[in-house]
């Protein structure tokens, strides 16, 4: 229907018109005050914890348990004295590191092998790929004591290698969320450049990967933030508090200045805030992503 | 679907053409392998051997230093000995099954919450989120600081409705409670999944139910609750699994490096007391054995959820 036809029904049938709906903004229900009362009360409850530890980390020793949102005495000292503490930059340095290197390389990987199982048909292709599904239900724990003892005899125990290394041969999950995407792309494109010469790499490389960008940055932000966070691993591997990464570190400032009889928490607060506003940076880049992965992939808890 | 038919049958004689067509199969094949060989050789290394190799360990004593020394199947006799391990997985199973149900009954009606507000839905989203991206080992020394039994933040605030709150970190009968609780402040990415599966439900049911003069409560209980019953279910499995596997929000909080322990056994969750066997006291071989008890364990259970969900979860699409 063209808009000529339709401004011409409006205009001869005036009587069938609806009535015009009330501005929405004054249809104030029992249920609507609900809804934002709750929305609003479920915003403070999770960010209140944040503005806590933020101000926190600004309060002089002592103070830390005030609850004051305000700090009564405002100090910036408690970054001074973690830096001079712990050697934080070079924490910060080590978990970048890592966190660079893991995620770059298991989103390279775990493209590979997606458009592998996406693109070629071959015999095992469904048993293969049904091998990678399984390995997802198997709990970390049974593979953990093996793989540390595979790095102690290579000798890599107490270096970073161990904590991203393993990326360089894909991960299942996200074989799975590109192997998804790759299948979504339509073939005759990949047959279009085979005719103009191009080979399995260069479609690869050229097409798909293009292609699958935003599945590609899902796999870059989920493994960044899965490797940052990470503390179980860098307590099995690291020693040397040189070696470190920030989780890692928190947790060592934790045990010596929260338990070990020294009572400085705003050393503590103030790491946490450390190791956790690069996270809440990287989200607000991503911020699409992220809940466009989750979503779709349904990201585990 | 045959991408090699370029060179169509008939154009070669008949032989030629299949043999043409054996050898695309068999570069095919090739060019497939060599982009899995990444995974393949990962999964030899880094998932097959550690299987294979992990349940022969679980039959032996290793402590990384000496060789391993055989002893059949005494680990798994000592797991039914073991009163710590008995500790362990009591802590597991209470805190997994009171806290599965809670955080999916959350998560719902946030979503369900967040379903209503209509354009600011992206800055709700955004706030229940943050949380998630915050490390494990940050919110366990929150729980920490925000659960103190004499100043922290929830007793002051349970202190404005005269409730004398307990000592949540130090109290045993109030250490898993306060881990539940704070658990519940990273329920973000399961709104977001229960979100998506909401406004998937087709409006018609919703306009259909109004006509037949049903309510808010029978709405919701008959139409969208089965309707998303399918990501609900997602929601407990992956729960259920990372429940038993919970670790790092509470080592940080109750354990500490030199063999400590910051409180007594109340949080000595199962995967803990696996990590202190194998990484501080290397009884790598017990350590083994309580991986595969786990495995079973966690296999029982997704089984038996599977099982149960059949009667309940309904996919659209399917053919009952």
């Amino acid at each position: 229907m063209t808009t000529q036809t339709r401004l011409d029904a409006a205009t001869t049938e005036p009587e069938r018109q609806v009535p015009p709906r009330p501005p929405r903004r004054l249809r104030v229900t029992v249920g609507k005050v609900l809804i934002w009362a709750g929305l609003i009360l479920a915003t403070l409850v999770f960010i209140y914890p944040f503005l806590w530890l933020l101000s926190a980390s600004f309060k002089p020793r002592g103070d830390v348990f005030d609850n004051r949102l305000i700090p009564e005495t405002f100090t910036f000292d408690n970054y001074l004295n973690v830096w001079q503490e712990a050697p934080m930059a070079l924490w910060l340095w080590n978990t970048v590191l890592v966190t660079v290197l893991a995620a770059v390389t298991v989103t390279i990987s775990s493209a590979m092998v997606a458009w592998g199982f996406a693109y070629f048909r071959f015999r095992a292709r469904n048993f293969l790929f049904g091998v990678v599904l399984a390995t997802m239900m198997l709990p970390g724990a049974v593979t953990m004591i093996p793989q540390f003892l595979i790095w102690n005899s290579l000798g890599m125990v107490d270096t970073l290698t161990p904590l991203w290394a393993q990326n360089l041969f894909g991960s299942a999950f996200y074989i799975f969320l590109l192997r998804q995407f790759f299948l979504g792309l339509p073939r005759e494109l990949f047959d279009a450049a085979r005719i103009d010469g191009a080979n399995n790499w260069t479609i690869f490389t050229r097409i798909a990967m293009p292609l699958c960008k935003p599945a590609l940055i899902i796999t870059l932000l989920f493994e960044f933030q899965a490797i940052w966070t990470d503390l179980l691993r860098p307590l099995i591997y690291l020693r040397d508090s040189d070696n470190f990464t920030v989780p890692r570190g928190l947790k060592a400032l934790l045990d010596q200045y929260g338990f070990g009889g020294e009572w400085h928490w705003e050393i503590v607060v103030t790491a946490s805030v450390i190791t956790t506003v690069p996270m809440i940076i990287l989200f607000f880049l991503g911020q699409r992503h992220f809940v466009q992965g989750i979503a779709t992939t349904g990201s585990k808890g | 679907m045959a991408r090699t038919q370029v060179n169509a049958p008939g154009t070669l004689g008949d032989d030629r053409a299949a043999r043409a067509r054996r050898i695309g199969r068999r570069r095919e094949t090739r060019a497939a392998l060599l982009f899995i060989s990444p995974w393949i050789l990962g999964f030899l290394i880094f998932t097959a051997w550690p299987i294979i190799y992990s349940a022969y360990l679980s039959l032996t004593d290793y402590d990384v230093i000496n060789d391993p020394n055989f002893v059949g199947f005494e680990n798994y006799e000592e797991l039914f000995r073991d009163p710590k391990l008995a500790t362990a997985l009591w802590n597991t199973f209470f805190f997994t099954v009171i806290q599965v149900p809670v955080y999916v009954v959350v998560s719902l009606a946030l979503a369900l919450l967040l379903d209503r507000a209509g354009r600011a839905s992206g800055f709700f989203r955004t706030a229940f989120f943050l949380p998630k991206m915050t490390p494990p080992v940050a919110v366990g020394i929150l729980l920490l600081l925000l659960f103190n039994g004499q100043s922290g933040l929830i007793n002051e605030g349970l202190s404005w409705f005269g409730i004398d709150g307990p000592d949540w970190t130090t109290d045993p009968n109030w250490v898993k409670p306060g881990l539940i609780l704070m658990s519940l402040w990273s329920v973000g990415s399961s709104v977001i999944i229960l979100l998506a599966a909401l406004r998937n439900v087709p409006q018609e049911l919703y306009d259909s139910a109004k006509v037949d003069g049903a309510g808010w409560w029978k709405t919701t209980m008959r139409i969208t609750v089965p309707m998303i019953s399918g990501a609900l279910f997602f929601i407990v499995i992956v729960n259920t699994i990372a429940g038993f596997q919970t670790f790092t929000e509470a080592y940080t909080a109750f354990f500490g490096s030199g063999n400590t322990t910051y409180s007594n056994d109340a949080a000595l969750f199962y995967v803990i007391y696996l990590f202190r066997q194998a990484f501080e006291f290397l009884n790598m071989g017990y350590a083994s054995a309580m991986a595969w008890l786990l495995f079973v364990i966690i296999m029982i259970f997704t089984a038996i959820q599977i099982k149960v969900s059949r009667r309940f979860v309904y996919y659209e699409g399917e053919q009952r």
